[in-house]
């Protein structure tokens, strides 16, 4: 079957960030992602379990993209922007999709 | 009855035993554990039946100046205890000064949980308050914040330019918990006693007991903080942890009784003024100071504070408030 090329990119962050990195992320046309609930980890800040939150602020979320290889720069500026200052993990991987007219 | 009565009835009461019940097993290790949705059902429960009661106590009294100057009175000390908890953490710690600012607007917030245990145990014990200091709490919560991110602009610590846009001041203001708190004090003085009369069984009765699993839960969720956070706390900072909640609840006390409160309402207030924010400021604090160690503000609030207030804070400010104002 014909698979075309893109890239996955997954931004690990606090929960507290979410809106403001998917605002960040459709004032940049990616109009498209995936928020997932992280159930725990551990990290430069130590360990953490979402077992027991008594606040958001100390959750973490995943936002998955798949978007076309010609957008990702667009897509990191807009993640760094909002994230420097932040706990959290930006990976990009390459992928391929089965309708490239989506991305 | 004095405070080594009063603090042994608090020690043997349910809601108590139920939160040291919790604190043991995350001790233990045990898996034990409250559900995320129920935890955050018990609180909406919680905040519903505590702003509704105090909505219908102002509709039944009325509306007078002393619930204005009590608001005044609670966000002028919100924006002052952050300065005192900044200048102790100065001197009783080695933390940054983003780290002290952080933890300093965590103490000029308030907690609702304690809030919400020392008018229960009020009302166990008969004594009024005024109904409206549920406003008082509500209108607490926020000003910590500005104090916490004005001492480090001053340091010339973080970066000011988006530390507090409208998108967090929107966030800090109209979060989840003071508008159900809020709205539920509003619904509570529009339909006054009618309104109790159709919900009593829903209010009252549940009470106690949804509030002791909900401290279950609160105990595991500090003893699991405080665990996974063993050696953070050094001990200046643990004794920063008893000695602001009493500097405060004392400020707390002399606003209250210049106001004119009632005993019951001084307790409150000093309860207010003793309590450390786990809900909104930390959000808050993410979002405006991302440097400052998350770890650091959430064990000391929650693993230090909060229980110190539960088991001897409250029967302490009781007893001080029947003393300074006579009331028994």
């Amino acid at each position: 079957m014909q698979t075309h090329k893109a890239k996955r990119v997954e931004i690990t962050i606090e929960a507290v960030m979410e809106q403001r990195l998917t605002a960040a992320l459709e004032r940049a046309e990616v109009t498209g992602f995936t928020v997932l609930p992280v159930m725990g980890g551990s990290g430069r800040s130590g360990r953490w379990s979402r077992e027991g939150q008594v606040t958001r602020a100390a959750g973490m979320v995943v936002v998955v993209c798949i978007i076309r290889p010609e957008r990702l720069d667009a897509l990191l500026e807009a993640a760094f922007g909002l994230l420097e200052r932040h706990i959290g993990v930006v990976c990009v991987t390459d992928c391929e999709v089965l309708r490239a007219n989506r991305f | 009855m004095n405070i080594l009565e009063l603090a042994a009835q608090n020690l043997i009461s349910p809601a108590i035993l139920f939160f040291v019940l919790g604190l043991s097993a995350a001790f233990a290790r045990s898996d034990l554990s409250v559900p995320e949705a129920v935890a955050k059902g018990l609180s909406l429960y919680l905040l519903l039946a505590i702003g509704f009661k105090g909505g219908v106590s102002v509709s039944a009294h009325g509306v007078d100046a002393g619930l204005i100057l009590t608001i005044i009175a609670g966000v002028v000390l919100s924006f002052l205890l952050p300065l005192i908890a900044f200048a102790l953490l100065r001197v009783m710690s080695t933390l940054s000064v983003i780290d002290a600012a952080a933890v300093a607007a965590h103490y000029g917030s308030i907690s609702i949980v304690t809030f919400v245990a020392a008018s229960s145990v009020l009302t166990t014990a008969g004594i009024a308050f005024e109904g409206y200091m549920v406003a008082v709490a509500a209108a607490m919560e926020a000003p910590a914040i500005l104090s916490a991110l004005w001492l480090v602009a001053r340091a010339g610590g973080g970066r000011s330019d988006e530390a507090v846009d409208s998108g967090l001041m929107r966030e800090i203001l109209l979060n989840g918990s003071i508008v159900l708190l809020v709205g539920a004090f509003a619904i509570g003085v529009i339909t006054g006693e009618q309104g109790m009369a159709k919900i009593e069984a829903f209010i009252v009765a549940p009470f106690l007991g949804i509030l002791c699993l909900f401290l279950l839960d609160m105990g595991l969720v500090a003893g699991r903080g405080l665990r996974q956070t063993r050696g953070l706390l050094r001990p200046g900072l643990i004794l920063f942890g008893v000695v602001m909640p009493l500097s405060g609840a004392t400020l707390g006390m002399a606003a209250a009784l210049l106001i004119g409160l009632s005993t019951g309402g001084v307790m409150l207030m000093m309860v207010l003024a003793a309590s450390a924010s786990y809900i909104a400021v930390p959000a808050a604090m993410r979002v405006a100071l991302p440097e400052a160690n998350p770890a650091v503000y959430l064990t000391l609030a929650l693993g230090v504070t909060f229980p110190f207030n539960l088991v001897l804070g409250i029967p302490i400010y009781l007893a001080l408030a029947q003393t300074v104002t006579g009331g028994s």
